[in-house]
């Protein structure tokens, strides 16, 4: 167990490492530079500039000193919000999308999952129709369709809710947001959640532990619903993908001070250090989440070995 | 098909859907307003049946109704060629990979596998950025996407018409490998690939309108139905409709397509 850990974690090393290296050469393959601007800067000043950021050096030497900085922990300094570095940016903005992206995820385990396995055992009946209709909406209806509606019913008609805005430590800017990127996985995550449900309980041992006489709590909590996760672990990594691009758009809609802004807006700027930053921590966090699903797995299905 | 109905709530989506691609392609033809001339008497109207404009009019006074067709026909279309490019990539990638089996097949599947554990969704903003805005560039790189999916459920079906007899009776007649797949696997790949990729059309479309709503996608004065619903959400207070007739013809177009999708694998794939 802890070897097979330890190497898919050295095999998730190289992906970085190949990720954070297409990705340098792919945005500097974009046409522009970071100091395109409506005036154009007079060549002296342009010469100035590029020589301080390293950019006049050929790329493969802005390459190696990216890679330099980035083996001790320093993601270079932002080109275009100038007396910044990627890292004080990342670091001011990271909190909130990480709090509005776990929160998402939290609720989306803890309703999907108990809807998806009320449906099994009320298989046909009149809720289990209803979760089920209400599960194919939230998965086709987009969270910038989602969270605008919201802002217009509960925000601008009702009141209850502010419509957009950020304030530290408060609770009632974040709702609308969180539901907007919970819906997707959460619906997703309770339709899974059914269709394994369903399936464990036709299985022999479910049988058996119902013809020992255990109440239907036990056999479902100790027996059923261990198995029926495994689809919804193996789910987990796409669900994280799902909710960070949906966190690009949710925030700049409810005007949170996430980092999702600066991807779409590095790109653009060309502000190669600051997305290169925004790369490192997007699929950083996908590949530790594919190895927590590792550990959950073996953890959720003993039958699961990982041999070979 | 085992035998199992098409159900009446997949019907009735796949008759909406018509009717929206029905009301798309013939729109143009039953508005007098254009999608980009300026009605300056009337900017940001009210929808109204009796009015000029039905579903009211957008910031610059046009025609909401023209817009949200157009956004509806660029979505459609954009669906239309990015699904026909993922499902000949993936088609052509997992039959080869199916077919010729042992190491080619190991080293084909371990890259889709490299390829999907990828944050995809960045590097089609880096292509994006990199080639200019263009719409051909957006229909690649949405397909581009799709086709890791589908050359994966193409391989495994493959994996099993190949040892069927009527594949080796081909081999024994003497048809060479590449005959083989395209005259004798793909044809029998077809029912359970169309099915798939009727349930990725409604990704497609969402994504491409989740690139258009970011400003990477179909430029002005065209328009998408996310370029509809990025401008919406900014009038949303003032004039909601500008936001609700994109949004809800999106979202309506979605689910419906997911319907028929969940219908049509249901019938195909057997009920559970």
């Amino acid at each position: 167990m802890i070897r097979h850990f330890i190497k898919r974690l050295a095999g998730a090393l190289p992906t970085l490492f190949i990720i954070i290296t297409a990705a340098f050469f792919l945005i500097r393959a974009a046409p522009g530079g970071p100091f395109d601007q409506e005036q154009t800067l007079p060549p002296e000043i342009l010469a100035n500039l590029q020589t301080a950021y390293g950019l006049d050096l050929p790329v493969w030497a802005q390459y190696g000193r990216y890679m330099g900085a980035l083996a001790h922990g320093d993601f270079g300094p932002s080109f275009k919000y100038k007396d910044f570095t990627v890292t004080e940016l990342i670091a001011q903005g990271f909190p909130v999308t990480l709090k509005i992206g776990t929160l998402a995820l939290i609720v989306a385990l803890g309703l999907g999952i108990p809807l998806g396995a009320y449906a099994a055992l009320h298989q046909h009946s009149a809720g289990d129709h209803a979760a089920m209709s209400l599960a194919v909406v939230g998965i086709a209806v987009p969270s910038f369709v989602v969270l605008p509606f919201l802002g217009l019913v509960f925000g601008v008609y009702l009141h209850w809710l502010p419509v957009a805005g950020w304030e530290p430590g408060s609770a009632r800017h974040l709702v609308l947001p969180v539901i907007a990127l919970c819906l997707p996985p959460l619906c997703i995550i309770a339709r899974m959640t059914r269709g394994s449900m369903l399936e464990v309980l036709r299985s022999q041992y479910i049988r058996t532990a119902f013809a020992k006489g255990l109440p239907l709590r036990v056999v479902i909590l100790r027996h059923a619903l261990r198995p029926a996760l495994v689809p919804v672990a193996g789910y987990l990594a796409p669900a994280v993908a799902s909710i960070m691009t949906g966190s690009l758009v949710v925030e700049s809609i409810a005007g949170l001070p996430g980092i999702g802004r600066y991807l779409v807006q590095g790109a653009l700027n060309r502000d190669y250090t600051l997305v290169m930053g925004m790369v490192i921590i997007y699929s950083g966090l996908l590949i530790a989440m594919g190895l927590a699903v590792d550990l959950l797995y073996a953890w959720l299905d003993p039958r699961i070995r990982f041999g070979r | 098909m085992n035998g199992d109905k098409i159900p009446a709530g997949a019907a009735a989506a796949f008759a909406a859907v018509a009717l929206l691609v029905a009301i798309a392609l013939i729109g143009p033809w039953a508005t007098p307003n254009d999608i980009a001339s300026l009605d300056w008497a009337h900017v940001a109207a009210y929808p109204s049946l009796t009015g000029a404009h039905w579903l009211g009019t957008d910031r610059l006074g046009r025609d909401l109704f023209a817009r949200t067709l157009e956004g509806l026909r660029v979505s459609l279309a954009v669906a239309c060629v990015a699904s026909a490019i993922s499902l000949s990539v993936g088609i052509a990638y997992g039959a080869v990979a199916g077919y010729a089996g042992g190491r080619w097949d190991h080293f084909m599947m371990r890259f889709i596998e490299v390829l999907s554990g990828l944050p995809l969704i960045f590097f089609v903003i880096f292509l994006t950025v990199i080639f200019g805005r263009s719409q051909y560039l957006l229909f690649f790189a949405i397909g581009a996407i799709g086709w890791l999916t589908m050359a994966r459920i193409v391989r495994g079906l493959t994996l099993s018409i190949r040892e069927r007899e009527f594949i080796e009776a081909a081999v024994a007649s003497g048809a060479g490998a590449g005959r083989i797949i395209l005259k004798h696997v793909v044809p029998n790949l077809m029912g359970p690939v169309i099915v798939y990729a009727t349930l990725t059309i409604p990704q497609i479309i969402l994504f491409e309108s989740f690139l258009s709503f970011l400003g990477l996608g179909i430029q002005e004065p065209h328009a998408s139905l996310g370029t509809l619903i990025a401008e919406g959400a900014g009038e949303m207070e003032a004039a909601p409709w500008i936001l609700l007739v994109p949004g809800g013809v999106l979202a309506v177009l979605l689910v419906c397509l997911n319907i028929v999708g969940d219908g049509l694998r249901d019938a195909v794939v057997g009920r559970e």
